[in-house]
């Protein structure tokens, strides 16, 4: 009985709205903005939203509108970067532990505890310190500050596939263990794992904004929802629209994200249907 | 049924589920009387209705199932028109339920005695002490040890069975009119089966309770259970004195059901000849010590100084408790649990001692059949993989050749055509039958067989038992059939094992040790077998 | 029991340790001569010597850890370079107006969590529960930051309840001090109760599915006695902890929060220091960050077996 996502679930179809959303409005970014998102327009400063600047324009002039699909585009590649990154050194070391065990496991494990110790924000805003302001060191810092969390999902996700019968029964046909490992107990393991990389998108995206709202993100004048949220801050009191248009850009993303997540879950859950 | 009104009467009792626009019929018109102090049961496998029906009765249901018609009069008060105060008010007081999983049907969180007291001080006016006391009593009667320091414990402290006891203590505490008893003993061993019991059946007749046993076993039902009532996919198809429906069942499907209970069956007499295909002697094996603060607690001996054979063709059943070790020798066996002393020898070649060559020809030779269909198969493998995986090893096999051996073996086990179902589209008993087929799928000489039939209903286990007794005719393997059940060894086995705490009690062949067993374990084992009463009941008539 | 809590106590020591390590070792990560990096290019010679020896590069790494963990177990932790205050002294006065914040905030949360997540699994699937779910979807995709923001934005700007910026001890002025931070405890309550209610909600519909519940009900027990003395404490286990999890992370400094509001805690001590690059105080607030951490999450093992008495057996 294979009924499509959509129609079990009305979060995926906010999930997927959401997110599908996202994609165009970054896709559109790449061939056509309404203005230069960095030009400056020292005229039109602090404009309310009207229908020449569809969002406003910021304190230089700039229009809030083209800044938050590049936005969009920044931040997205970046989230997807540390989702790629993270999601598969986590997969390559939570399966080693889960696959080798004994004393590597207990020191990985140990690692990763260590590493939890520090909240993710203040660990990533540490490396940020230490590795400087770049793309690059944005996406090493938040991906091994949520490293951990992915180690233990999948070292647990192993674990518990491991202990199943099929494992054993694929021992006793004569199977070598990497065999084993790779036939039947990744693809076992993995539906939490996907679960998870999309959870890790929607915090990367948000740990981004904050990194960049704390200003050790991103420098502008390149713009992220973040630091146009932390630009915004003098200048709430009369122009509103500069602190909340890329708010609901990130809270929309995270909404259609987290849905998302909620629906595959609930997708590829074993328990579905009978 | 005449004389004064039943404490019990359910009349044209409709459960559903489902949408409203279009309901799933769980139970259509069930009646059901059971006069005070009776012992009535209902019958039936999974999917009947009959624990539905059980939880109506104190409108118990899970979310999501309705009742659509019908009405539940106990004592004369309908109880399907009660308002929820007056529902929980006989609740406990007047009826009791004791449930099936003793590891989930006391809270984990609060102590027994918090548990036991509940219903006295919701129900009655007694004192703290008084409550105390009564408990203290009550826990005696069910045979806990030191009942004033189990009050203080969880429970989490206490074997299965004794759970079970605490838990039919709660409820016979307030001495209820009727007890309702849904799968009480499935989840126990054979022996603790008959204890609880035999401590229900005495406790509801000292204070004079009814009870209603919900099973799916009919061998409980005819030691216990003086009226029977058969479900079958919500619908009652008999009902009667149980001797009389045992004996002489009229509907079809009890006709199943009863030849469903074990008998015994054609046994090879004769010893087994020459060298043994599998020969086990001497061997321990241990667990490792639960790693503590500092140091490894002492490892704890599974099997210790085991010897067994078992020769071609032939099948030699395990049997035990669970904790016996039975299962620990099936896995060692194989290879697959290392061995402390002693040695297992394949066809003459020690396991320890095996080339590769030997290694590989020997992973082809025996072959292993899991409890759990459900957890045996690759929920992401279509069933024709998982089958054919097992020629993976045999590089003679070409792929045409994997594909054309998997498509007949699948018609052996009467599956044709199922190569491309994944298992979870496929129901337990079919399921059990592709891990049948995956393990003979490569001719083997020896087959272990761990419980196969423990987790199916008891139709489909005669299905799957015959199934295997007729391949096993057909190809010759030798099968050590390990097992909870005394049943379906006398029906299946030629020589057997009895084990107990790591050590086999007694041997020989299933007729001889059946006829007249020495140890006394067995005979507790044989006597607390309640499928066995009921063949003999069926057999011999009211 | 004490062996429970004596197994959970070690089991921390290496983590520890390896926290230590690595806090450590991040200075030691900055490109180029960290002396420089801190003083500028161009610092005098002087200068950047005496900063070795304070820091102690002179000396061999392994000499170097040495130290400095001694020190830091005797509560040294250096001081400030731009103010030249103990780091110590800094990081506690700090933190006690973030912990204020955190415990106050993630009290609340916790109590809305259970209330909301148990009546959502025991009308499961009604107009309540979809609401409760919807609200926690909502929350749980508002940036923090952002909520803080709109919050000020309304009460601060536009209704003017409460001050814009600034903040006042609650030594000079308890009134005042209480209007700076009812803000920012709105803000983390709110934000930290959309994950706890989810949490709630999932192990309270696992808890009611039980037998033990259907029993406890068999026994005619009202459902208020089912709900709290049955469903909560075996729901709670896991939610506690996430919580203990939260109140870690989130006491060792609420750095976006901080900063909208314009708190002196100890997130924004952090990442100022970060800015000033003033690495001793990064040093101190990373190393007293993780133990807050460990230490919270030891002390809610340790409340555990309270919810769950098995864990002790194992």
């Amino acid at each position: 009985m294979r009924r499509s996502v959509l129609q079990l679930q009305p979060n995926a179809v906010i999930g997927v709205v959401l997110v599908g959303l996202l994609l165009l409005v970054i896709a559109v970014g790449f061939v056509w903005t309404p203005y230069d998102p960095i030009a400056i327009d020292l005229d039109h400063t602090l404009a309310a939203p009207s229908l020449a600047h569809v969002l406003g324009t910021d304190e230089f002039g700039r229009d809030v509108l083209s800044r938050a699909m590049l936005g969009a585009r920044i931040s997205g590649a970046i989230a997807l970067g540390v989702v790629a990154l993270a999601v598969s050194a986590g997969l390559a070391l939570g399966l080693m532990t889960g696959f080798v065990g004994g004393w590597l496991d207990r020191s990985l494990m140990i690692v990763n505890d260590a590493i939890l110790a520090f909240p993710g924000i203040l660990l990533a805003l540490a490396l940020m310190a230490v590795l400087g302001p770049s793309y690059r060191s944005l996406i090493l810092a938040l991906s091994l500050a949520y490293l951990p969390s992915i180690v233990r999902v999948v070292r647990a996700s192993v674990l518990s596939v491991r202990q199943r019968e099929f494992v054993e029964a694929s021992k006793a046909a004569g199977d070598g263990p990497l065999y084993t490992m790779v036939r039947h107990v990744l693809p076992n393991a993995l539906p939490p794992v996907i679960v998870l990389a999309t959870s890790l998108f929607g915090w990367a995206i948000l740990s981004e904004s904050a990194l960049s709202f704390l200003g050790v993100g991103i420098p502008p004048p390149a713009p992220t929802w973040g630091n146009m949220l932390s630009s915004a801050r003098p200048y709430m009191e009369y122009a509103e629209w500069l602190g909340i248009v890329p708010g609901l850009c990130i809270a929309a993303t995270l909404l259609g994200v987290n849905m998302l997540g909620d629906a595959l879950r609930d997708w590829l859950d074993p328990r579905r249907g009978s | 049924m005449t004389g004064p009104a039943p404490l019990l009467k359910v009349q044209g009792l409709d459960l559903v589920c489902g949408p409203a626009a279009e309901p799933i019929t769980l139970l259509r018109g069930f009646d059901l009387k059971v006069a005070a102090g009776e012992f009535v049961a209902v019958v039936g496998e999974s999917g009947s209705g009959k624990t539905m029906a059980a939880r109506s009765i104190l409108g118990l249901l899970p979310p999501g199932v309705r009742r659509g018609s019908g009405s539940i009069v106990l004592d004369g008060r309908e109880l399907t028109t009660l308002p929820p105060e007056g529902l929980r008010a006989v609740r406990g007081r007047d009826v009791g339920m004791v449930f099936q999983e003793p590891m989930v049907s006391l809270n984990p969180a609060l102590t027994v005695g918090r548990q036991l007291a509940e219903g006295l001080e919701l129900h009655t006016d007694l004192s703290d002490a008084a409550i105390r006391a009564r408990c203290l009593e009550m826990l005696a009667r069910v045979q806990i040890k030191d009942p004033a320091r189990c009050l203080a414990a969880y429970p989490h402290e206490f074997s299965g069975g004794m759970r079970q006891r605490i838990m039919l203590a709660s409820v016979m505490l307030l001495k209820p009119r009727l007890l309702i008893a849904d799968e009480p003993t499935t989840a126990l061993d054979t022996l603790s089966q008959r204890e609880v019991m035999e401590l229900m059946v005495e406790l509801s007749q000292d204070s004079g309770t009814a009870v209603l046993l919900i099973t799916h076993d009919l061998g409980v039902v005819a030691r216990y259970a003086k009226r029977i009532v058969v479900l079958e996919k919500g619908l009652l198809v008999e009902t009667g004195e149980t001797r009389q429906v045992l004996a002489h069942p009229e509907h079809p499907y009890t006709q199943r059901l009863v030849a469903a209970l074990p008998k015994r069956g054609e046994h090879q007499s004769r010893p087994p000849e020459g060298a043994p295909l599998l020969e086990v002697s001497g061997c321990c094996i241990t667990y490792p010590g639960k790693a503590g603060l500092l140091r490894r607690a002492p490892p704890t001996p599974v099997v210790q100084g085991l010897d067994l054979q078992v020769a071609a063709g032939e099948i030699v059943a395990v049997v035990g408790a669970s904790g016996s070790g039975k299962t620990t020798v099936g896995r060692a066996v194989l290879g697959l649990k290392a061995i402390e002393t002693g040695a297992i020898a394949f066809d003459g070649v020690r396991l320890d001692r095996m080339t590769a060559a030997d290694r590989k020809r020997f992973r082809q030779e025996a072959q292993l059949v899991f409890q759990d269909p459900f957890s045996s198969l690759d929920p992401r493998m279509r069933v024709g993989e998982a089958i054919g995986a097992s020629l993976r090893h045999a590089p003679e096999v070409s792929a045409a050749e994997r594909r054309a051996r998997v498509a007949a073996m699948l018609e052996e086990v009467s599956l044709a055509g199922f190569e491309d179902r994944f298992p979870h589209q496929m129901s337990g008993g079919q399921r059990q039958r592709v891990a049948i087929a995956r393990a003979l799928v490569s001719r083997p000489r020896l087959v272990v067989a761990d419980e196969p039939v423990a987790a199916l209903d008891m139709t489909i286990q005669l299905q799957v038992l015959t199934l295997f007794r007729k391949l096993q005719a057909q190809y010759g393997f030798a099968c050590l059939f390990i097992t909870h059940d005394l049943g379906v060894v006398e029906e299946i086995a030629d020589r057997v094992y009895v084990m107990s705490a790591g050590k086999v009690v007694e041997e020989g062949p299933t007729n001889a040790v059946f006829d007249a067993p020495k140890d006394p374990y067995t005979r507790a084992l044989l006597a607390a077998t309640p499928s066995r009463m009921a063949a003999a009941m069926a057999l011999e008539g009211p | 029991m004490l062996t429970y809590i004596v197994r959970r106590l070690l089991l921390s020591v290496p983590t520890l340790l390896l926290v230590a390590v690595a806090v450590f070792g991040l200075i030691r990560l900055i490109p180029g001569d960290p002396a420089v990096v801190m003083l500028g290019e161009g610092a005098d010679k002087a200068a950047i010597s005496l900063l070795h020896h304070e820091l102690g590069l002179d000396r061999p790494v392994p000499v170097q850890f040495a130290v400095w963990i001694g020190r830091a177990l005797h509560g040294d932790l250096g001081q400030s370079i731009s103010t030249g205050e103990p780091v110590l002294g800094l990081i506690l006065q700090r933190f006690r107006l973030t912990a204020t914040v955190v415990l106050i905030a993630v009290a609340l949360a916790t109590l809305i969590a259970i209330a909301a997540g148990m009546i959502a699994a025991w009308r499961r699937d009604s107009r309540l529960d979809l609401a409760i779910v919807s609200a926690s979807s909502l929350v749980l995709a508002i940036p923090s930051f952002w909520l803080a923001l709109l919050l000020l934005l309304l009460f601060g700007l536009k209704l003017h309840w409460v001050p814009f910026v600034g903040y006042v001890p609650i030594t000079q002025n308890p009134v005042q001090a209480m209007l700076f931070v009812v803000l920012p405890i709105l803000t983390l309550t709110i934000t930290e109760s959309g994950v706890l209610t989810r949490m709630m909600r999932a192990s309270a519909i696992e808890v009611l599915r039980l037998e033990y519940v259907t029993h406890a009900r068999a026994k005619g027990l009202p459902e208020s006695a089912v709900l709290s003395r049955h469903v909560f404490p075996n729901a709670f286990a896991p939610t506690l902890t996430l919580v203990g999890l939260t109140l870690g992370h989130l006491l060792g400094g609420i750095a976006v929060i901080e900063t909208v509001f314009t708190l002196p805690g100890l997130g924004r001590l952090m990442v100022d220091s970060i800015l000033a690059r003033d690495y001793p105080v990064v040093q101190g607030c990373l190393l007293f960050t993780a133990l807050v951490y460990i230490t919270v999450n030891l002390l809610v093992d340790l409340c555990y077996p309270l919810f769950d008495p098995r864990v002790t057996a194992g």
